[in-house]
């Protein structure tokens, strides 16, 4: 269990790594800082200014190796954008943002509780329709229930997401008034006001993958002998369903939902965008309208993080479970 | 450049005919197109009917402008555009689908109930603008397969085939390019490839192949096992020549249905991307992020975002059902299960 448990540490230790290093060749190898810093201080301004922004930034340092180093004035090889990438990422050190120089740190821990409050309830919500509504259908399989959510999930899934943003705003918030069209309130009492629309739309968004999913899997675990040892012993449909088939399909359905759970964090860019939430998702907008490559870095990176977190537990999680994990 | 696109299309239409004989020859591949046309007849027409709108999209020449038009003149016009003369059959702004005078200030048309779905607010047919999209809708979905589908293969069959520190490689890759959110790293690639057809389709590639690699792999290592690679390997039959001949063939009929979801994801992920401001130019995703404020005004103007939604949701709906019948066809135990 111990040399299982460190092997895949190590692994995911080099994953980050490998994720760091991508984002080290698309953002100062592919891109030019020298663009970065165009971009930042204007085409027109003087190259003084220019000069001292990329050292503000940090961009002024070479790429792989530093050539004139000194001891004397603390200069050493590693003082490049390679070392000095790494070095911020790996210790949350994430420095000022490209475009208004507010501390990154600081814009990501305000936008993180918004965030949370849009995505929580709405995995909540998906996961919950999903599993019920993928439940009845696998009861009901190959009847006209089926059928009929099938093509229903065939068709919300054929739509497009902003689709269901726009829509839903102009028909439940701007015909039907029940909610504000957009807008938040860090008030926890008033908040639920603004979240709901953002929520429902996200649910229905997510709905027809979702049920597709969570059908198949219900329908592989109906065909296994444990279920029809249980029929066996006289047990109800209810009984079978939630007791035998839902618990042993959890397993494959919560693998499917570590895998979003990054989204948690780094929100959901286009219900945030439009619904004005303040959270992660309208950060990464801010910072690619902006042209703020830091922000977009540490996004990306931090998303990157939480995944590979993530299957970390689930495949540790595995191997408690399940000894033939463990041995392999 | 406009030989290039007329190059293409003849490529292409070589290419289908050599694809068509090529599944005719096999008895599989030949079931199950036919038995594909019976399930799915109405969504075949529907892409079929697409992909002629994007040939004829693509086929253009320079000449036989009208008299005084002196920009068209000049430039490249496809066959879209002779039909539909966008420059002559234009209104001043906005005006109802058939209607006969302009939805501000009620002047007389140009054209009365000549505009099918009216016209947007720079006077534009909405019908030719959507028509336009459909050639953008299957590019994205054409280039980015020439890069996926190449790249997936290549690492995902030798991985799989070759397996130790190969497959180590190619694994530690599909690990990290799989533990970015899909989403960011295709903003990322955009931003800092920069924009237009080629980037976007570059960075719709990255972020794509590394699905498609798995399940290429995966299969792979079953079929390395089967008894006619055994026997093919036994008869001192090249590596090279065992996958050509028993491993791709084989896997032929996932790469389709996998890529064929992918391109629906593509073409849905082009929306979010042209909201962001970085889509395609002339795309059924940017056509839906102009028209999104139009919702809002008094009376309602509708047919932009209508016309794009409902051109991009039956493309959309119509490859997903092929490729869910597809997986059907392909997949023994849901054949059985559904008969």
């Amino acid at each position: 269990m111990a040399a299982y448990l460190i092997r895949r540490l190590a692994y995911g230790a080099l994953t980050v790594l490998g994720v760091l290093l991508l984002l080290f060749v698309l953002f100062f190898a592919v891109t030019d800082p020298d663009d970065i810093a165009r971009k930042a201080v204007g085409e027109r301004a003087r190259p003084e200014v220019y000069v001292q922004w990329k050292k503000n930034h940090g961009y002024d340092r070479p790429l792989f190796l530093n050539r004139e180093h000194s001891v004397s004035d603390g200069r050493r090889y590693t003082d490049t954008l390679l070392f000095e990438h790494f070095r911020r990422m790996l210790t949350f050190d994430f420095g000022r943002s490209d475009a208004d120089d507010t501390p990154i740190g600081k814009r990501l821990w305000e936008g993180a509780g918004p965030s949370l409050s849009l995505t929580v309830p709405l995995f909540a919500l998906g996961l919950l329709l999903g599993v019920a509504v993928a439940l009845n259908v696998a009861f009901f399989r190959e009847t006209y229930i089926d059928r009929t959510v099938l093509v229903l999930c065939m068709l919300t899934m054929s739509v497009a997401g902003l689709l269901y943003i726009i829509g839903g705003q102009y028909l439940v918030g701007l015909l039907l008034k029940w909610f504000p069209i957009s807008g938040f309130d860090p008030n926890a009492s008033v908040v639920a006001r603004f979240l709901a629309l953002p929520v429902l739309i996200g649910a229905v968004t997510g709905f027809g993958a979702d049920v597709r999913l969570y059908r198949t899997i219900f329908i592989e675990e109906m065909n296994r002998d444990y279920v029809r040892t249980a029929r066996a012993k006289g047990c109800g449909d209810a009984r079978v369903m939630l007791r035998h088939v839902l618990r042993n399909a959890l397993i494959p359905i919560l693998t499917n939902i570590v895998v979003a759970i990054p989204f948690l964090f780094t929100g959901a860019l286009l219900l945030e965008s439009f619904f004005g939430i303040p959270g992660l998702g309208s950060l990464t907008v801010d910072a690619i309208n902006g042209n703020d490559f830091s922000t977009l870095r540490t996004m990306v990176y931090l998303g990157a993080l939480l995944f590979i977190l993530g299957q970390l537990l689930t495949d540790v999680s595995y191997a408690l479970a399940d000894p033939r994990v463990r041995l392999s | 450049m406009h030989w290039v696109s007329n190059g293409v299309v003849i490529l292409l239409i070589a290419g289908s005919i050599w694809v068509a004989r090529s599944v005719a020859r096999s008895r599989f591949w030949r079931e199950s197109a036919i038995e594909l046309w019976r399930r799915r007849r109405l969504a075949l027409v529907v892409v079929g009917v697409f992909v002629f709108i994007a040939l004829l999209d693509s086929i253009s020449w320079i000449g036989g402008a009208r008299d005084g038009d002196n920009v068209a003149a000049f430039q490249p016009r496809t066959l879209i555009d002779r039909m539909v003369q966008p420059e002559a059959f234009k209104e001043a702004s906005y005006s109802a689908p058939l209607a006969s005078v302009a939805f501000y200030g009620g002047q007389p048309l140009r054209f009365p109930g000549a505009h099918l779905l009216g016209t947007d607010i720079l006077g534009r047919d909405v019908v030719y603008r959507a028509l336009k999209g459909v050639r953008v809708a299957l590019l994205i979905g054409a280039f980015t397969s020439l890069i996926v589908i190449p790249i997936a293969l290549l690492f995902g069959v030798t991985a799989g085939y070759f397996g130790r520190r190969i497959d180590d490689g190619v694994f530690f890759l599909m690990t990290v390019l799989a533990s970015v959110p899909s989403l960011l790293l295709l903003i990322a690639l955009i931003m800092v490839l920069g924009k237009g057809t080629l980037q976007v389709c570059i960075a719709l590639g990255v972020t794509g192949w590394v699905h498609l690699c798995r399940i290429a792999r995966g299969e792979t290592l079953k079929l390395r096992e089967a008894d006619y690679v055994a026997a093919a390997r036994a008869l001192g039959v090249s590596d090279t020549r065992i996958i050509l001949r028993h491993i791709l063939p084989n896997i032929a009929h996932l790469v389709i249905i996998t890529f064929a979801l992918l391109f629906t994801g593509l073409v849905l992920a082009e929306t979010i991307l042209s909201y962001l401001g970085i889509g395609l130019d002339g795309s059924w995703g940017q056509m839906i992020d102009q028209a999104r404020n139009e919702l809002s005004r008094t009376p309602i103007i509708w047919w932009n975002l209508a016309a794009a939604s409902v051109f991009l949701f039956a493309l959309v709906l119509a490859v997903n059902t092929i490729a869910d019948a597809m997986r059907d066809i392909a997949d023994p135990r849901t054949r059985r299960e559904g008969q």
